[in-house]
């Protein structure tokens, strides 16, 4: 990139794609292309048999209780703004407190916002401390019975810390609260199970674990998902429909309205089976190991100051150097062909929180190695000196 | 000089150069000395928000001539205004107005003024336009 052998520490807002998914999405359109649930024809079998294996191995992979409590989404975005409206609308009254974190992305900020106007609910927010954390003692005191949903990220996108869900799905169970888990940068970097974790919904994206964009998954426990109005209305997901009245089917396809992703649904497959090919201990193992090596190597540099600096953290170095804008850092970075986020990470109040109008942000995926952090390194110490 | 002397006579500055880090080396020096704007225009009437960097933009005529000053909290982009400024300060308002603006093309830093790259410069090209437009309308 820009004439330099490119080290693409950007994965957090995107992973690159193997050989694997890029053949699955090429097979699919070649050989098994036709619209799902619908034709009585072979092909239209195949695309089928090929689209709910799909859901099984996603089930699998994340270890739901069963293929029903597995929703084919956009994303990370659209699984939340779906538990917002359908489970808000059902569960929020005025008064009723949503409780997420200081550090949320937009995504985990925004739909709670607009169901809780519509509702009279209102968000309630977890203070982040200087290190980038929760305090789970703060937490917990902020449960209380007019608690009517818990929604925090897995992962923070901006600092890389690694939240103690699982203490704080056991703290809210001990009140009859449910959580919901944004699991966009936790799924693609560790093992997750969300029997396990108690889970009552878990949201992620395939397009950040090797998979297509606009492609995502929304788990969900079967007693609320049948509590649950749809979300949208359309084709599929109907039982039978008079000018009168529509009955909806049943899950998943509930919530499935529309012709969905088949392609990306056949290709999140062959994401899933990659990563469990090397296994996701591997994986995670393999990252800590550039994390210590990138994070050490960053902080050897003059002037310069990590943001999240949690003891728990998955592969995120976000950064700042004293005296230079993150848009400047990048900018030269982006010159020598490193690959790099800079801005607010769509996290404007954690960033508000710091006092900061954003960082440079590495993001590592398994494909990276210690050349690609060498190569970063070189390129902040280079930058400096032509920025102060 | 008229708008177009001027540019030109930008881009063959930049011809003299080898390499990237030479031009932003440039571009960065520019930023550092760009004079600095009156702080009382440094608020949010003046500011034009992107995501990455703000800039802020002030505007006065004297005489038949615009007047321009402006700042950012990043210096690439304070550079890359140095060079807008450079262009479009002391300029007839109608000549500003119908401006071609082909010297960030030319110099290679188109990337700059995209409107996906959030850093406020593009809106900020605008808004002096608009100020050529509305001053030679008076």
């Amino acid at each position: 990139m820009n004439g330099k052998p490119m080290a693409f520490l950007d994965s957090a807002a995107s992973s690159q794609k193997p050989e694997q998914v890029l053949e699955a999405l090429d097979h699919y359109y070649r050989t098994q292309n036709a619209n799902v649930h619908r034709g009585v024809y072979a092909l239209s079998q195949i695309a089928t048999d090929a689209f709910e294996s799909s859901r099984r191995t996603v089930q699998q992979f994340i270890n739901a209780g069963s293929e029903r409590e597995v929703i084919f989404v956009r994303g990370t975005t659209e699984g939340i703004n779906l538990v917002a409206s359908s489970f808000g609308r059902t569960f929020f009254k005025a008064g009723s407190e949503i409780l997420i974190t200081g550090m949320e992305h937009h995504s985990n900020i925004v739909p709670w916002q607009l169901i809780a106007e519509q509702t009279g609910a209102v968000l309630k927010v977890v203070p982040v401390t200087d290190s980038g954390e929760i305090e789970l003692d703060v937490y917990a005191s902020m449960l209380s019975e007019k608690t009517a949903l818990v929604a925090a990220v897995h992962v923070s996108n901006a600092l890389g810390t690694v939240n103690p869900v699982e203490a704080m799905i056991r703290l809210a169970h001990e009140q009859d609260i449910p959580v919901l888990l944004d699991g966009a940068q936790a799924v693609p970097h560790m093992k997750v199970d969300v029997q396990a974790l108690d889970a009552d919904f878990y949201v992620f994206s395939a397009h950040k674990m090797l998979g297509p964009t606009g492609f995502g998954i929304l788990y969900g426990k079967e007693k609320w998902l049948d509590k649950m109005p749809p979300y949208h209305g359309g084709g599929e997901m109907i039982k039978e429909v008079t000018f009168e009245k529509t009955t909806f089917n049943e899950l998943p396809f509930k919530f499935e309205a529309g012709t969905p992703d088949i392609s990306g649904a056949v290709a999140m497959e062959a994401a899933i089976r990659y990563l469990e090919a090397i296994g996701m201990d591997q994986v995670m193992r393999r990252e800590q190991e550039l994390l210590e090596y990138g994070t050490e190597k960053l902080l050897a540099i003059d002037g310069i100051r990590m943001y999240g600096t949690a003891p728990h953290k998955a592969g995120v170095m976000s950064f700042l150097l004293e005296g230079v804008h993150p848009f400047d850092l990048g900018t030269l970075l982006d010159k020598m062909g490193i690959a790099v986020r800079t801005g607010h990470h769509c996290t404007q109040p954690l960033m508000a929180r710091f006092g900061i109008p954003g960082t440079v942000r590495a993001s590592l995926g398994i494909y990276n190695n210690e050349a690609d952090l060498d190569q970063l390194t070189e390129g902040v110490i280079r930058a400096a000196t032509m920025l102060r | 000089m008229t708008i177009n002397e001027i540019q030109d006579e930008i881009i063959e500055e930049f011809g003299f150069f080898e390499d990237w880090m030479e031009k932003y080396g440039y571009i960065i020096d520019l930023g550092k000395n760009l004079p600095l704007i009156d702080a009382q225009y440094k608020d949010e009437e003046h500011q034009i928000k992107g995501c990455q960097s703000q800039v802020w933009l002030q505007a006065d005529m004297e005489e038949d001539r615009v007047r321009f000053t402006a700042d950012s909290d990043a210096v690439i982009t304070k550079g890359i205004i140095a060079l807008l400024i450079r262009v479009f300060d002391n300029q007839k308002a109608a000549d500003i107005a119908h401006a071609d603006l082909y010297f960030i093309d030319k110099i290679g830093l188109k990337e700059h003024l995209s409107p996906t790259r959030s850093n406020g410069l593009l809106s900020m090209v605008k808004q002096m336009k608009y100020y050529g437009l509305a001053l030679s309308a008076r």
